[in-house]
């Protein structure tokens, strides 16, 4: 009873937000209603018995990819209002293609025939714990498309790096390599000669 | 009792939205990208959902793929984002066309 209580109000906890962050005025409410949408698809996960995966959505979704639209939102001095102009124009036509596309997909769920491993509906509990059980196939069988994971990461990095990354003419750096590279023969100096001994004629 | 035809309405459900916000804020890219991560969401539960109903772990692996997948996007995207808004001044999307050719 109370996994079917849990499951509604996950749901219906995913599914209002996900509404609110396309309809939404304000941008920075939108980023905000999509970390409620995320939590609550966790929450979805946990009933389902994935608790790694909905641990990594809380820590990847909310922490790092949320957190990002929030900083690039309040970043750029954006208006807004102007954005939405074709807001009203595209309204009706887009909710007929959604309504299309949830019926279609509704009706090619409930005609699908589940098979004979899909007839109990009890989510099958192992002895190891799901962290355990998913670590040993990540590190074995999908070892390889784990390493490729990392390389993705990787070279998502780098590339926002070098798309953002400019160089700043106005700022006045430290060069340590110039500094280094000084020779105190060829530096300027300063003296006092005495009268007459300043130059050689 | 819920099953697995719960969840993957559920998802549906979500997919939807993602493609209605696509579709609804043609000029915002900001948007455009939150509702890519909501279709991508809709993806990671379906895929969660069978995993668990069929008692294999694939799903949650592929699901954590998707997951990186998602977070590299995010990135790239926002980084593309900024040196567009440096450029240009706005980010409406659906007058770029200077790269016609």
């Amino acid at each position: 009873m109370i996994a079917i209580i849990a499951f509604y109000l996950f749901a219906t906890l995913t599914i209002a937000p996900a509404v609110l962050v396309i309809f939404a005025r304000n941008p920075v409410h939108s980023v905000l209603w999509l970390i409620l949408a995320f939590f609550n698809a966790a929450g979805l996960m946990l009933l389902l018995g994935a608790e790694f995966i909905a641990m990594l959505v809380v820590i990847v979704y909310v922490g790092a990819v949320a957190v990002l639209f929030l900083f690039v939102v309040m970043m750029l001095d954006i208006d807004f209002a102007k954005l939405r102009s074709g807001f009203t124009r595209n309204l009706p036509f887009g909710l007929v293609i959604a309504l299309v596309l949830l019926s279609e997909i509704i009706i090619a769920n409930s005609a699908w025939k589940a098979g004979p491993a899909l007839s109990g509906h009890a989510v099958a509990q192992s002895a190891q714990p799901n962290i355990v059980a998913l670590g040993q196939l990540l590190y074995t069988r999908y070892l390889f498309p784990f390493e490729i994971a990392g390389l993705i990461l990787l070279v998502a990095m780098i590339g926002a790096i070098v798309l953002t990354h400019r160089q700043r003419r106005d700022s006045r750096g430290q060069d340590i390599s110039r500094q280094v590279r000084r020779d105190p023969k060829r530096a300027v100096r300063n003296q006092q000669p005495g009268v007459g001994e300043g130059m050689t004629l | 009792m819920i099953g697995l035809s719960h969840y993957l309405t559920v998802a549906a459900i979500l997919f939807t939205i993602g493609v209605l916000g696509i579709f609804l804020n043609r000029r915002n890219v900001i948007l455009m990208l939150m509702a890519i991560e909501l279709i991508l969401l809709a993806v990671n539960i379906n895929l969660v959902a069978f995993s668990a109903y069929l008692g294999d772990l694939t799903g949650q692996v592929l699901a954590m793929f998707v997951l990186t997948v998602a977070a590299a996007e995010a990135a790239i995207g926002l980084a593309i984002l900024v040196i567009f808004f440096r450029r240009r001044g706005s980010i409406a999307v659906d007058d770029v066309n200077r790269m016609r050719g």
